[in-house]
């Protein structure tokens, strides 16, 4: 039996973009862009499953977003994850990855009880894969970065094929460990029917806060106890869940980076230069991609 | 990230305006399952939701993953070596994930392990599969095999049948045609006796069998030794054990991926499912009703890929310093294809529904029947659909398949000499389309099915209220030439009628059915033209164009065209 928790996050689809989707402070302004799921963190989700799968166990789903991540947690549910955590609160806000990855070490500690903890490599809206391993240090876990595969787990050890240069390499981490799963790395498998019938109901928090404050008849704490009871509540947890969490670690303040601009650059070609197929064309070329730093 | 279900405007329009209270409270127990299953609806916008999620989700993988695979199971096809028949090996991903999924049972009890969507719902998932991957459709829909054991087995054969049908562990195949009974099944051989135990055991050779790789058959067999029509016939199921050889898998003009094998069985042990002499003329009819409205399905999902492709590619394709699709003949191709597969869709959804319901009303009267309740004024109700849903399911069938044909024909036609090419999809459309006219009753026997309805005009009534309607707007002017074809239709009816002559009718009946099909589909589109003003414009390419075939099809049969069939020894040399 071992116990995964999966890192996931909601990102914007940079495949679609369009209006003014960058806001004056250089943070994204993600209700411009349609949100899905980040691909290598469902590529990630699918490993812990299929751990669950052939060892048992329980693969718990958290990320820190906006309360329509929600969407994203519930898409994890169709895929067979047993629970699911929103990290939420406004004074998370603006924070980059250091305080990200605060946030979330405080969060997996909240959660606990587990034997690994998975990442995708990388967010496709910042690019930065800094998440995972700067997770792994601040829990003082072991890390392996880039993994396609695990291929067995025996005596608390797994047996890990991670992408290298060139090829691949076989490792093997002690457990707990911390992965962050390359893109290709496994097929995440499609949502299942009865479980989307089952929890397209789910509810965070924040919803049932809505429900609550739409409706005098109905108090919050039996309603969070209702979708407990029917196993639908999405853990939702703030800064006052995390009662250890450092302020000044999170959100803008607890972000040195700062974003200035980002812009779309297209490349394209000036001029073209023909090189005749003869020693001295071949060694004019090499002189220019040395003198232009390419190569070298 | 295209999903056939979400991108579909007029498949939505229609999942969107369909009304199944009756059918879902019937299906749903009135939504006791709850109770028992936590994926069970609570209510009927409960039940329409988990509907439509379910076709999001097929859109979904029909879209991203069957879709994108199409070309490579139709260029591997189905292996066969050493007697085993191995898929594709996108099918085998394909059927891999649908299971994932939990579609391998959609139309399933949840008792077994299936998601008991109605009929209705699983028609819309084979069109929106098979506009991914013709022949996939045909193993997707073969869980039928399953759900006739559940109609018709007993609690015994259900519990150990269906649930490996739900989990997608086993897949079925429908074994009826035989090497000399093809439409003709009254005539099949296959051999049912029982050993000194009791125990029944098949021998004989089945033709043709879609997926008769598949673990559990269904056998039309002779049980009744002596006798040569279909009252000696019944229904078997068996394993696909040893017993069980699949002498050769048909190397096919299209659907690859869906193997068709040649089967022998050698006193194979199977079970009786149902009654005794029932194998024909209730529990095959009863499969081939769903299997038409299946084929029905796949042929307009085929037709709904071939139109995208051939708008897609005339608007890319430039000509004459335009692009091809602002010629104005080209236009025209393409309207007349859009509204072929739009009125198909309204005739599937229409018949589907009634198909639904008269299965839905079958089932409660057992039901009823069991508990020693009333039962007749159902009875009468279902007595009244079975007839309409005799004469529309051919209909329908003979209707969508003949416009698959046409639409991917007109594909290639658009795409000029690049669609003659392999490396573009609409050849393969075009290959796969042309078995659904002949598989499961051919484009004749449709005829043949539809003619009794349409000669006593058993939708009278029907029309006569259609007729009456005010429409709004230019919509009445399509009511009026309704009415004009429908005048046609009785001019062109009374003058076989009077004929007395049976070759003549039997070549006459092609025209007559396609006369009242036209009315039909017309009143179908007329409604959805009240509904949705784009419509319009459908309604109105539609009934003019039928106008116009009236006149043909009434011309044909009142020419004395057909009298040369004296005469056919001397012209067919």
């Amino acid at each position: 039996m071992y116990n995964s928790i999966v890192m996931v996050k909601q990102v914007p689809d940079t495949a679609n973009i369009s209006g003014k989707v960058m806001k004056d402070d250089g943070t994204v302004n993600r209700a411009k862009l349609p949100a899905i799921f980040n691909h290598e963190d469902k590529e990630a989700l699918e490993i812990a499953l299929q751990i669950k799968e052939q060892y048992g166990g329980t693969v718990s789903v958290i990320t820190m977003g906006p309360p329509r991540a929600s969407d994203m947690l519930k898409e994890c549910f169709y895929m067979g994850a047993d629970k699911a955590y929103l990290i939420s609160d406004r004074k998370f806000a603006g924070s980059d990855t250091l305080a990200t990855s605060y946030v979330l070490s405080e969060a997996i500690k909240y959660v606990g009880n587990f034997d690994f903890v998975f990442a995708g490599r990388q967010a496709i809206d910042g690019d930065t894969a800094q998440v995972g391993p700067q997770t792994a240090e601040k829990l003082n876990l072991s890390q392996v970065t880039y993994v396609e595969e695990i291929l067995n787990v025996k005596n608390n050890v797994a047996r890990i094929k991670r992408k290298i240069d060139g090829g691949q390499e076989v490792v093997d981490a002690q457990l707990p460990v911390l992965l962050t799963v390359i893109k290709g790395a496994q097929e995440p498998r499609p949502f299942s029917a009865k479980k989307i019938m089952i929890y397209k109901s789910a509810k965070t928090l924040l919803d049932l806060e809505k429900i609550a404050n739409e409706n005098s008849l109905l108090y919050l704490d039996e309603l969070v106890q209702e979708y407990k009871d029917k196993n639908l509540y999405i853990e939702t947890l703030s800064t006052t869940d995390l009662s250890e969490i450092d302020d000044t670690r999170i959100g803008l303040h607890g972000s040195p980076t700062k974003v200035h601009k980002v812009e779309s650059v297209v490349l394209s070609g000036g001029e073209v230069t023909k090189i005749e197929p003869t020693e001295e064309g071949i060694g004019a070329l090499i002189d220019e991609l040395l003198n232009d730093h390419i190569l070298g | 990230m295209p999903n056939f279900f979400t991108d579909n405007e007029d498949l939505k329009f229609h999942f969107n305006r369909l009304d199944l209270r009756e059918i879902l409270a019937i299906q749903e127990d009135n939504y006791e399952q709850k109770k028992e299953f936590d994926f069970a609806p609570e209510n009927y916008e409960d039940a329409m939701i988990n509907l439509g999620k379910t076709l999001e989700l097929i859109g979904d993988i029909s879209g991203n993953k069957i879709a994108p695979r199409a070309a490579s199971v139709d260029e591997e096809g189905a292996h066969f070596k050493d007697g085993i028949v191995t898929y594709a090996k996108g099918t085998i991903e394909n059927l891999k994930e649908l299971s994932q999924a939990d579609l391998s049972g959609m139309i399933l009890p949840r008792k077994y392990g299936g998601l008991n969507a109605p009929i209705t719902i699983y028609m819309a998932a084979a069109e929106i599969m098979a506009r991914a991957d013709g022949g996939l459709t045909n193993i997707f829909g073969l869980q039928d095999i399953a759900d006739m054991i559940k109609k018709y087995g007993t609690e015994e054969q259900k519990a150990k049948y269906i649930p490996k049908f739900s989990t997608g562990e086993h897949t079925g195949a429908m074994a009826l045609t035989e090497p000399d009974a093809g439409s003709d099944l009254q005539a099949c051989k296959l051999r049912a006796s029982q050993d000194e135990n009791g125990q029944w055991r098949l021998n004989g050779m089945k033709r043709f069998i879609t997926n008769g790789n598949g673990d559990v058959h269904l056998v039309l067999s002779r049980t009744e030794a002596g006798t040569k029509d279909g009252r000696g016939l019944s229904m078997l199921a068996c394993y696909n054990d040893d017993t069980v050889v699949v002498r050769r898998i048909e190397n096919k003009l299209g659907i690859h991926g869906s193997p068709t094998c040649e089967l022998q069985y050698n006193n194979t042990p199977a079970e009786l499912i149902g009654n005794r002499r029932f194998g024909l003329i209730k529990y095959t009819i009863d499969l081939m009703f769903r299997a038409r409205l299946g084929v029905a399905a796949q042929a307009l999902g085929i037709s709904e890929a071939a139109y995208g492709e051939a708008l897609k590619y005339s608007k890319e394709r430039e000509q004459f310093g335009k692009t091809i699709y602002e010629i104005p003949a080209v236009k025209n191709i393409l309207l007349d294809m859009r509204v072929l597969l739009e009125t198909g869709r309204s005739i599937l959804y229409d018949t589907a529904k009634l198909v639904d319901i008269k299965e839905k009303l079958e089932g409660k009267i057992e039901l009823l029947k069991t508990a020693g309740e009333p039962v007749k004024d159902l009875n009468d109700r279902l007595k009244e659909l079975t007839k309409v849903a005799n004469l529309l399911t051919p209909i329908l069938k003979y209707v969508t398949t003949e416009a698959s044909n046409k639409i991917t024909y007109d594909a290639i036609q658009i795409h000029g000499g690049t669609g003659y090419m392999k490396e573009f999809p609409v050849e393969r459309l075009a290959r796969d389309a042309r078995i659904t006219n002949i598989y499961e009753g051919t484009s004749q026997l449709q005829i043949v099915a539809a003619i009794g309805g349409v000669i006593n005009d058993i939708l009278k009534d029907y029309f006569d209220k259609k007729a009456a309607k005010t429409y709004s707007g230019g919509l009445e002017r399509l009511n009026n030439f309704l009415k004009e074809i429908r005048e046609i239709f009785y001019e062109s009816l009374k003058y076989v009628v009077d004929r007395k002559d049976n070759v003549f009718q039997d070549v006459a009946a092609k025209d007559l059915v396609e006369l009242y099909s036209y009315i039909y589909t017309g009143y179908l589109v007329l409604e959805e033209a009240e509904e949705l003003p784009r419509k319009k414009f459908i309604a109105n390419r539609y009934i003019i164009t039928s106008l116009a075939n009236a006149k043909k099809n009434a011309e044909s049969i009142k020419s004395e065209l057909f009298s040369d069939l004296l005469h056919a020894d001397e012209i067919l040399i």
